[in-house]
């Protein structure tokens, strides 16, 4: 039996690491890839989202309501970034995901208030992701609590009494049991398909160049356009098969209330697979071989699903954070998926996530075709 | 575009292709005539690929000028990839398609009418017609061979780049290969063709000689060995290894070879090798005073390519 010798062995890892050291690229990945998780996860994750937009509906000016307002802008988790002037104008930008919070405070709320009457406070919630609400509505409710002890004083102080001087009412809009599937079911659709659509196109061409058929490949009349366009059809059709299973399952394995139109969501789904395709495919021709074309699409895959809003809240990042986020499709597919699927958004609603998203198809096919060379040289 | 000859299929003048600051490919003229079978030749690295490569569109050459089936090398690749057949060195068909469906792609990459009577028709002339279900990658390299001749004719092209179809192919098979060869060529097809083997270089009309990126010869196996100038001695007999020792470096002997059981040697001055002939000669060996071979020919080329430019 051929005994074990330490210059064999040896002879191995040299080789390993000569061949490591030639592949710069992959190298490059292997120092970047822990940079940008410490990066992302380090700075840019927070679970306890703060300064989250909210509107005001306002119908009471005096003091108490003033300071009630003040207080929850302190507490830090609300900015109030609008003004309602009406119930139905609250309900579009909740809709269309432009706030996190509605405040209605009722036009007789110091009556009320001083007479004990505990007047409530209308809160609404866009609760679709629970993880971004939670933290803020607890600490309203410790608010509504408290909020008055140093106020209302003297002959007033009786109505410090617990419980508190206001009530709290919390309306929790599109997922009022808090069930965290929800939200996070139709994101996989998201997911999935980043996952899958962008790694298997970038072998693509990285594997016709690998296994010497581009050079045949190129040696015919073949157009750039049509190889990118043949190769990426056959999976839009993959990705429509994934749609499916997500949705099936998110209807009868997690009982996902999907209220809105599935053929919206089966034609935003088109646009965001091509996307996702067009980005493997221009990974693959800067690819030059079939692991460095994997580990770009790692490099692409993972901001799409921590900075995103998938796993957390996005509103709850820095600013450079949710600004990197919006150059991702996933984000305005997310958000579009959601809309759709848990509030029922139209068209209308979700255009201001579409053109993002197109810009994107458009901007990556482009560098796509751009990259894929016709000749050897 | 510039009138070309119609009877040249390709007539390419200064082609020159560089990679990293070096001439891979330097400079070659080559006019070749329809129907003609024309063997390129040249050691390992010497540009073949590369010239081929340009031919075809593949690469861009960095000078030079000239048309193949009457387009322009530079500027019209879009029509010759149409209607030229190229064989690459190294098999690049799908392995993971079986053969039909590899020929069935490249007629649909050509836009080939009547797309089933095509490959069914290539299917049955190279005898693939049983196996047309196998996958490509589980062929031995003979039947890998046809496949992928068979796949470069499918779109009917007139011009044939073959680069090396015969490597590692077996005698019977390589013999079956240049009977078809010369077959298509009777039929009109122009076929550029590179091989290191020497009975093959002499099924060809004319060859071309390459050498560090430079074109040494060319012409027909006759004019290529009557203009090398070479003289040979061809000596049989025991301890050939002893007498070429002996021989090597006298002046006037400008290479020995050794063939098997003989020793080929051979000079360019007629009268000193055979001075220096004369004075080894014996009765134990067999020598034969003739014309070089074109196989010393090349050797004797490849020598002075060296000396010239390496
Ligand atoms: N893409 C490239 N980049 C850099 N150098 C190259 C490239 N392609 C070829 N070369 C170099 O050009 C030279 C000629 O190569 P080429 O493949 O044309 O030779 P060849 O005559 O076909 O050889 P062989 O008989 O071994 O097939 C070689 O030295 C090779 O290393
Ligand atoms: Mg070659």
């Amino acid at each position: 039996m051929p005994r074990f010798t330490f210059h064999r062995l040896w002879a191995i890892v040299l080789k390993e690491f000569v061949q490591m050291r030639r592949d710069r690229v992959t190298f490059g990945m292997m120092v970047g890839i822990p940079l940008m998780q410490l990066m992302l996860f380090g700075f840019a994750i927070n679970s306890d989202p703060r300064h989250l937009p909210t509107a005001l509906r306002l119908g009471d000016e005096g003091p108490y309501a003033r300071a009630f307002v003040a207080a929850l802008r302190e507490s830090g988790y609300f900015a109030l970034t609008r003004e309602a002037a009406s119930e139905a104008e609250a309900a579009a930008l909740l809709q269309r995901g432009e706030v996190q919070f509605v405040i209605n405070i009722p036009h007789d709320f110091t009556r009320r208030l001083l007479r004990g009457e505990r007047p409530a406070i209308l809160l609404e919630a866009d609760a679709s992701d629970p993880a971004a609400t939670g933290p803020a509505l607890a600490a309203a409710r410790a608010l509504a609590d408290s909020i008055f002890d140093r106020d209302l004083d003297g002959a007033l102080s009786r109505l410090r009494a617990r419980p508190g001087p206001v009530e709290l009412r919390v309306h929790a809009h599109y997922n009022p049991e808090n069930i965290t599937q929800y939200n996070v079911v139709p994101g996989l659709m998201g997911v999935v398909l980043t996952m899958t659509m962008v790694v298997i196109t970038a072998l693509a061409i990285t594997r016709e160049r690998e296994r010497g058929t581009m050079e045949n490949l190129l040696a015919t009349p073949v157009r750039p356009f049509e190889v990118m366009v043949g190769k990426i059809i056959p999976y839009i059709v993959v990705g429509y098969i994934q749609v499916t299973l997500i949705l099936l399952a998110a209807r009868w394995i997690f009982h996902v209330p999907l209220v809105g139109s599935l053929g919206l969501v089966y034609a935003v789904a088109f646009l965001f697979i091509a996307a996702n395709l067009a980005v493997g495919i221009t990974f693959s021709t800067l690819a030059r071989n079939q692991l460095q074309a994997v580990q770009m699409a790692f490099f692409f895959f993972l901001p799409s699903i921590l900075l995103s809003g998938f796993m957390f809240p996005f509103r709850g990042m820095p600013e450079w954070a949710q600004w990197l986020g919006s150059c991702l499709p996933l984000t305005h597919f997310l958000r579009i998926v959601r809309g759709v699927l848990l509030k029922g958004s139209g068209p209308a609603d979700i255009a201001p996530e579409l053109w993002p998203l197109l810009l994107f198809v458009a901007v990556a096919m482009a560098v796509g075709v751009k990259r894929y060379r016709q000749t050897l040289d | 575009m510039s009138a070309p000859a119609p009877d040249l299929a390709i007539d390419v003048r200064g082609v020159t292709k560089r990679f990293g600051g070096r001439a891979v490919v330097n400079g070659i003229d080559l006019q070749v005539r329809r129907g003609e079978i024309y063997g390129f030749l040249g050691p390992n690295g010497s540009g073949k690929t590369t010239f081929i490569r340009m031919l075809c569109g593949l690469l861009t050459p960095d000078a030079g000028a000239g048309t193949c089936l009457g387009y322009d090398v530079r500027r019209q690749q879009d029509e010759i990839k149409r209607h030229v057949g190229y064989m690459t060195q190294r098999f690049s068909y799908y392995e993971d398609l079986s053969i039909r469906e590899n020929l069935d792609f490249i007629a649909r990459v050509y836009d080939v009418p009547d797309r089933r009577r095509a490959v069914d028709r290539s299917l049955e002339r190279l005898g693939l017609g049983k196996r047309s279900r196998q996958l490509a990658g589980e062929l031995s390299g003979g039947w890998k061979q046809r496949l992928a001749l068979a796949a470069c004719l499918i779109h009917e092209p007139q011009l044939l780049l073959l680069d090396e179809p015969t490597a590692g192919v077996d005698p019977k098979a390589r013999r079956d290969f240049w009977d078809e060869i010369h077959r298509l060529a009777g039929e009109g097809l122009t076929v550029l063709i590179t091989t290191h083997y020497m009975d093959e270089a002499e099924r060809c009309h004319r060859l071309a000689y390459l050498a560090y990126g430079n074109l040494l010869t060319r012409g027909t196996v006759a004019e290529v060995v009557r203009d090398a100038r070479l003289t040979t001695w061809t000596v049989t007999g025991p301890e050939l290894a002893r007498i070429g020792r002996v021989l090597r470096g006298q002046a006037g002997v400008d290479q020995v070879v050794a063939f098997g059981n003989t020793l080929h040697v051979s000079g360019r001055d007629a009268a000193a090798l055979d001075a220096v002939i004369g004075g080894v000669v014996d009765d134990a060996h067999t020598w034969t005073r003739g014309s070089a071979s074109l196989e010393d020919v090349f050797i004797s080329l490849m020598d002075t390519a060296r000396d010239n430019f390496a």
